[in-house]
């Protein structure tokens, strides 16, 4: 019997955005998975050359358009870096704050879809209505709902609403319930654990080798946080734990997301009651010019290590702007994850490994 | 005998002016298939980037599309009618929404939700891959502006829509 | 400490000053030699290459990699330069780490360089009869790029 070359998207529920897979299989064991990218490749780094050092800041918004704040801080953090501004201490305690609700947003709408993938439709409304809830507040300061540019060099474009720390708190209170109705209904499922446990299984070095970060590295037992291992802004003042776990298979990578939301929960506690007064933005030039060289700073977004790297000649606008997505390093391990796998574990492992294309494709 | 049958339309006093597609009872009947059409337009699965979300968000609880008739959201174009373009459509992807659009049957509309399918959004300067706006590819019916654009304006696009289709177009 | 045990792998390499981590210039043809190293010996072991770039310098290109260690924890910066624009040439390190098989199909496809000994050297962005290769300094597209 011969094999068979079936297509799976571009345009497909199940890839999370327009991912095209050429998966060879025979009968219904898959034996090779090829990704076809650049269908939303929209030429971002070429069109950051021509954008100046404020502005290319809302493009990365819309490269991973989940943990937008998150891009957004990778961006400001680079040009300060680049032309040593300091932060002031309430714009960095704000900086930190909208990350972790930008983490816990991502991660529902990751909860969401996963378990939509995996069966089950109801989560998906779960998720949302939480989403909701956080869009309502980033709505209030920001302004917008899904890609704020609110990060600017210096620190943030405004002041925080003043009911943002009563707003945060109660969504606190809300989500805490929630978690552990979460627990029951998808986590403790026979059906859901027997369709995650030892699916696309990774090892150690494996994911270190293909360049994994993010869940899906911790979830083999890589250390490699960068909140903890060079930690920006009010990082290095909280007390965190790092989610690790050492299967590497699907059903680990969702345990490090959920205990993810509970760590990022514990770090709105500890911050959401001490927001310093001060000034919200550092007294920067009106024209920003980076020094010749190169700079490289990183972040933690909620899919992994997001860096960017600008080559500077001192203009206005960078030289060459390169972003390293976590995503396409992850995606990279799919077809080594798969191999041997069924066709019902590869949607499974997809949806595990929280891709989001225009993060890869930029 | 010799009937003279005379067209009453010449000597009537005053103008006819003739209803387009039928009488009365035809056009009765065609309103009524319009309002049933435009309360049940059963979208197609196609987000490329961030407008998706926004789609998702409007089709959850929050904003409900699905009581305006929006309910069954088709992954197949075969059984879909409407297509909401939400994202950016890039050079390599237009073949595949032509596609699309063509396995769709008739009538099937298209809402281009936000700036990228409007125009090409944000993408439009110094960009070598972008296709600037989804019009060029297929022809479309609604614009919603907005990067992306609320779920209450996309529930006004999709309203407009309705009001196309009942108004028989 | 680690530049000394570099500088004896590769001697011909010249240090940048006052950079963010030790960044080291080199030849394009010693890249494959020295990434060995990085990755084998046991005081360097750089297991994890977490940025492959190309930077077009309109005279000549360089290939940057991002290295770093998950034993050690540190970092370094290689930058190999290709001298050649017209005959871009570098040996390919799919072997070596893993992750630069599919990174280096995307420099290939923008830039245009030509990875030696790789198992599948395609364009990975741009459909498969693009003519011309976009992140160049020289590259000229006046139906599709609108400029300001």
């Amino acid at each position: 019997m011969g094999d068979l070359i079936i297509n799976v998207g571009p345009q497909h529920p199940s890839t999370h955005g327009v991912l095209h897979l050429v998966i060879t299989l025979n009968g219904e064991t898959v034996k090779k998975v090829e990704p076809h990218l650049g269908y939303i490749h929209r030429s971002i780094e070429k069109m950051c050359e021509s954008l100046t050092y404020r502005q290319f800041i809302y493009v990365t918004s819309r490269m991973d358009y989940l943990s937008s704040h998150i891009n957004n801080h990778a961006c400001a953090l680079i040009v300060e870096k680049g032309l040593q501004i300091e932060v002031p201490q309430r714009a960095q305690y704000i900086r930190v704050l909208l990350d972790e609700l930008t983490r816990i947003a991502s991660h529902q709408l990751w909860w969401g879809a996963m378990a939509m993938d995996v069966g089950a439709i109801t989560p998906f409304f779960h998720a949302f209505r939480e989403r909701e809830v956080i869009n309502d507040i980033m709505e209030q300061t920001c302004g917008a709902r899904l890609t704020m540019n609110f990060m600017v060099p210096g620190g943030c474009m405004y002041d925080i609403h003043p009911d943002f720390v009563k707003s945060v708190k109660d969504f606190m209170a809300f989500f805490r319930s929630k978690l552990s109705e979460y627990d029951e209904m998808v986590t403790n499922n026979p059906i859901f654990q027997a369709r995650m446990k030892d699916v696309g299984v990774i090892s150690k070095e494996n994911a270190i080798s293909y360049g994994c970060s993010g869940p899906v590295a911790r979830a083999a037992g890589v250390v490699c946080d960068v909140r903890k291992l060079s930690p920006y802004d009010v990082y290095s003042q909280v007390n965190f734990e790092e989610a690790l776990e050492t299967e590497g298979d699907c059903f680990a990578r969702y345990k490090v997301r959920m205990k993810e939301m509970n760590e990022s929960m514990r770090i709105i506690d500890q911050l959401i009651d001490n927001i310093p007064e001060g000034d919200f933005q550092a007294k920067t030039k009106a024209v920003l010019k980076l020094p010749k060289g190169d700079y490289y700073t990183n972040v933690e977004t909620a899919r992994g290590d997001f860096g960017v790297y600008i080559v500077s000649e001192g203009a206005t606008t960078p030289y060459r702007i390169k972003f390293r997505s976590p995503g396409f390093c992850n995606l990279s391990a799919l077809d080594h994850m798969t191999r041997g796998s069924k066709i019902g574990d590869l949607v499974a492992i997809m949806g595990s490994l929280d891709l989001v294309i225009p993060d890869i494709d930029r | 005998m010799d009937v003279k049958t005379q067209d009453p339309r010449a000597t009537f006093p005053g103008e006819v002016h003739p209803t387009p597609g039928g009488g009365i009872l035809v056009s009765k009947l065609d309103d009524v298939i319009n309002w049933a059409r435009s309360n049940s337009l059963w979208p197609l699965v196609f987000g490329t980037s961030c407008c998706a979300i926004e789609m998702m968000s409007t089709a959850s609880a929050k904003y409900d599309w699905s009581r305006f008739g929006f309910e069954v959201a088709r992954a197949t174009p075969r059984q879909a009618d409407v297509i909401i373009i939400a994202g950016t459509i890039v050079n390599k992807m237009a073949p595949v929404l032509k596609r699309l659009y063509d396995q769709m049957p008739d009538p099937k509309y298209v809402v281009a939700m936000g700036a990228c399918a409007t125009s090409g959004g944000p993408f439009f300067y110094n960009t070598y891959s972008v296709v600037k706006g989804a019009d060029h590819v297929i022809p479309v019916d609604v614009y919603v502006a907005g990067c992306p654009p609320r779920p209450e304006a996309l529930l006004h696009a999709l309203i407009s829509l309705q009001a196309k289709v009942k108004a028989g177009k | 400490m680690i530049q000394e045990k570099l500088l004896s792998i590769c001697p011909a390499a010249v240090f940048e000053e006052n950079t963010q981590w030790p960044t080291m210039n080199i030849d394009s043809a010693e890249w494959r030699k020295l990434a060995e190293a990085l990755k084998n010996e046991n005081d360097l072991a750089f297991d994890y290459l977490f940025c492959v770039t190309c930077v077009d310098w309109k005279t000549h290109l360089t290939m940057v990699y991002h290295l770093s260690s998950t034993l050690h924890r540190h970092t370094i910066v290689v930058k190999a330069k290709i001298a050649d624009r017209n005959n871009a040439i570098i040996d390919s390190v799919y072997n070596i780490w893993a992750t630069a098989e599919l990174n280096e199909r995307e420099a290939y496809d923008l830039f245009g360089v030509h990875f030696t000994n790789h198992p599948d050297l395609r364009r990975l962005f741009l459909s498969e009869d693009w003519v011309g290769f976009p992140l160049r300094k020289d590259y000229e597209d006046p139906i599709n790029m609108i400029k300001l």
